[in-house]
């Protein structure tokens, strides 16, 4: 309980701080807002990189399915913002007014009924939470209460991943297929293409990723966070301990999952489309090394991770798309081989020291020494 | 989705997509075979399995081009000189892995999923520098193409014939060096008990590199065979690594049995389904039923029982 009097130790409210003055003041007032929109995006992942902290890096689940709840997400949203953009005004050309352009090519004549309930927002807002919360619930309460774990759950959400691209692509009528789901224009009326919206969701988005790392932050910090670390470690003494290995891995597989499908959502709306290219295996990895380069254990690295990664991904692959594949292939060799706890780790090993040895040697001027209180609490 | 057919035709159409589903099959093998004694044997989830898989295909379309080229007179025969190169770079890249990359993770199992995902994207970029973005295609001998003609309604491709054939041929190779050679007897031991392996004389470091070599060379192999019914282009294997990590699953990791049982199953079903439905559903529903029985019996099909 010692550790847990304070919410933020002296390091981590420093990175905190610091995470907020980047994203909140320099960024938005140094970028325009076409590279500010493109931060807003690399920020979407942090979402699902924050999910994976709590899930791999303490609660031991490498899930790489992430991209599963990301679209899920992402297309709770984009479902939404296409049914007002397909209002009957706007779709008087087609043989059916009313329904969304892709349905209209594929030769239906009606609304599916799984489309219906997203033209309310107030349902969508709950689904883009509940719907990748049960399916992922469903999915972990099967695998976990079987005791399945490890590698194998890491390949069954693969393959759960590969099966919802292909049933994307493949129901082309239903959910627009490769293409996506495209032409999205207005939010409740409101025009989200223009650059005042897009400075304002970067700020919405700013806000609800501030309030993700608070959550995952008190999750990690209570007792349940510590249960996850000693469930990773020691899983057999935690259950004969008499603790439900099972309900805690659910928990915060799901939590993970609701992470990304916040991630998700907002990506459709800074991005303006939503396609199951965000969806698959390849996407799902990406999104795993995002948090392996921030630093499995590390919430603000994982921020930190999906900003780096991304932005390094952007201008390689502007001016030398060979070099961005083989930059990323040994991007996740050097990261798993020489540095299993990514940048935060490196900067606790190297950067830190040096640090506290500053401060503590200008404290220790005046003479009465450095109390012990005062400094962070041993790891 | 049976009533537009008679009997006849659906006995016809059975059997053909049967064997339709029996090249699938012999592929599904061949690579879960590499697969099967590096995950079920070693514990490693190598991704870049496919990739390694490609690497036999691009050696065997290199030889029979060059044999084209140079040595017209052997070009029928060109396929065996391929296929021994083939297994001959596959297990050597392999090897340099193992002792570059995979012998610092042996602990961390989910660590080399990621290096190995890395792994495939250099190897995957690599083959785009080398060979170009485009696919390429084997030439095939002329005594492999044409087809039997087995009834008026059935007709089976010789190239398949001679695919599958080649798939048994190699799967009791593997099955007779696991289990009836001394080196075999090694692995298995290493497998089952690494500590006590070790100290009754077993260099476990060489029987996990030549293990894993062996691994990425039967995927060469797989890769040859591959150039004989589809066309190899640089991501070609990130297509059916998914699929032969689920054939490897399903069967029970460290069982060759399961590996061949689970191989038949899956690509049985999928190939018969696909005559009836897309592609993309059989492809869904076959994928979905496998996760399902993996959620009822995770250990799969056939496991092997250890005690840990």
């Amino acid at each position: 309980m010692i550790i847990n009097s304070r919410f933020f130790n002296r390091s981590e409210l420093i990175g905190f701080l610091t995470l907020a003055l980047l994203l909140f003041v320099i960024l938005p007032l140094s970028l325009d807002i076409f590279r500010l929109n493109l931060v807003a995006k690399y920020l979407t992942y942090a979402f699902v990189g924050i999910g994976l902290v709590l899930c791999w890096g303490y609660g031991g689940i490498l899930s790489l399915g992430q991209g599963v709840f990301f679209g899920l997400g992402g297309y709770c949203m984009a479902m939404y913002l296409k049914l007002e953009a397909s209002s009957v005004a706007n779709t008087k050309i087609q043989s059916t007014p009313g329904i969304p352009d892709f349905m209209d090519w594929n030769q239906l004549t009606q609304l599916p009924f799984f489309w219906k309930p997203f033209h309310s927002f107030p349902i969508t807002l709950v689904a883009i939470i509940l719907v990748p919360g049960i399916f992922a619930f469903i999915i972990g309460a099967a695998m976990f209460k079987r005791r399945v774990g490890g590698v194998y759950f890491a390949i069954i959400t693969q393959a759960i991943a590969a099966i919802m691209t292909i049933l994307i692509v493949g129901q082309q009528g239903y959910t627009g297929g490769i293409n996506g789901i495209t032409d999205l224009r207005t939010l409740h009326g409101w025009d989200i293409r223009t650059d005042h919206a897009k400075f304002i969701l970067y700020f919405v988005e700013v806000v609800l990723l501030f309030a993700c790392i608070i959550a995952a932050q008190f999750i990690r910090l209570t007792k349940l966070g510590r249960i996850l670390v000693a469930m990773r470690e020691q899983e057999d003494r935690v259950r004969f301990s008499g603790y439900s290995v099972a309900n805690f891995k659910i928990f915060a597989f799901c939590a993970a999952a609701i992470f990304a499908a916040i991630g998700g959502a907002m990506f459709t709306l800074e991005v303006g489309f939503m396609s199951p290219s965000f969806v698959g295996i390849v996407p799902s990895i990406e999104m795993v090394i995002y948090t392996a380069v921030g630093g499995r254990m590390s919430i603000f690295g994982a921020v930190w991770g999906s900003l780096l990664v991304n932005f390094a991904k952007t201008s390689l692959s502007e001016s030398f798309p060979q070099l961005w594949l083989f930059g990323l292939g040994a991007l996740f060799i050097a990261v798993v081989l020489a540095f299993p706890n990514g940048l935060s780790g490196i900067w606790q090993d190297y950067v830190q020291p040096h640090i506290d040895r500053l401060l503590a040697s200008r404290k220790a001027k005046p003479g009465n020494g450095f109390s012990v209180a005062d400094g962070a609490p041993a790891e | 989705m049976f009533g537009d057919y008679s009997l006849s035709d659906l006995g016809a159409i059975f059997a053909m997509q049967g064997f339709a589903g029996l090249i699938l099959f012999s592929v599904y093998v061949l690579m879960a075979l590499g697969l099967a004694i590096i995950f079920g044997q070693m514990g490693v989830i190598n991704m870049a399995h496919g990739e390694f898989m490609i690497l036999g295909a691009y050696v065997t379309w290199m030889t029979s081009s060059a044999f084209q080229q140079y040595l017209p007179s052997l070009f029928p025969g060109y396929f065996f000189l391929a296929m021994s190169l083939a297994f001959i770079a596959s297990g050597a890249l392999g090897m340099l892995v193992e002792w570059a990359l995979i012998r610092h993770l042996y602990k961390r199992p989910l660590d080399t999923l990621l290096a190995t995902w890395g792994l495939s994207l250099i190897l995957q970029q690599a083959y785009r520098s080398v060979f170009g973005a485009r696919e390429v295609g084997v030439e095939l001998p002329e005594w492999m193409m044409g087809s039997w003609q087995a009834t008026d309604a059935i007709q089976i491709p010789i190239n398949g014939m001679f695919v599958m054939g080649l798939t048994v041929l190699i799967t009791i190779v593997v099955a007779y060096v696991l289990f009836w050679s001394r080196w075999g007897r090694q692995v298995r031991a290493v497998v089952q008990n690494r500590v006590m392996a070790g100290a009754v004389g077993i260099n476990t470091e060489k029987v996990d590199r030549y293990t894993f070599g062996l691994g990425c060379g039967i995927a060469g192999i797989a890769g040859s065979a591959f150039t004989m019914i589809g066309s190899t282009g640089p991501t070609a294997g990130q297509l059916y690594i998914v699929d032969t990590f689920l054939v490897v699953v399903f069967g029970g990791a460290a069982s060759l049995v399961g590996t061949i049982a689970s191989a038949f199953t899956i690509s049985q079903a999928q190939s018969t389904m696909e005559f009836f439905l897309s592609g993309s559903m059989a492809k869904v529903l076959t994928l979905l039923a496998i996760v399902a029985i993996l959620m009822v019996r995770p250990q799969g099909l056939f496991a092997l029982k250890v005690r840990k």
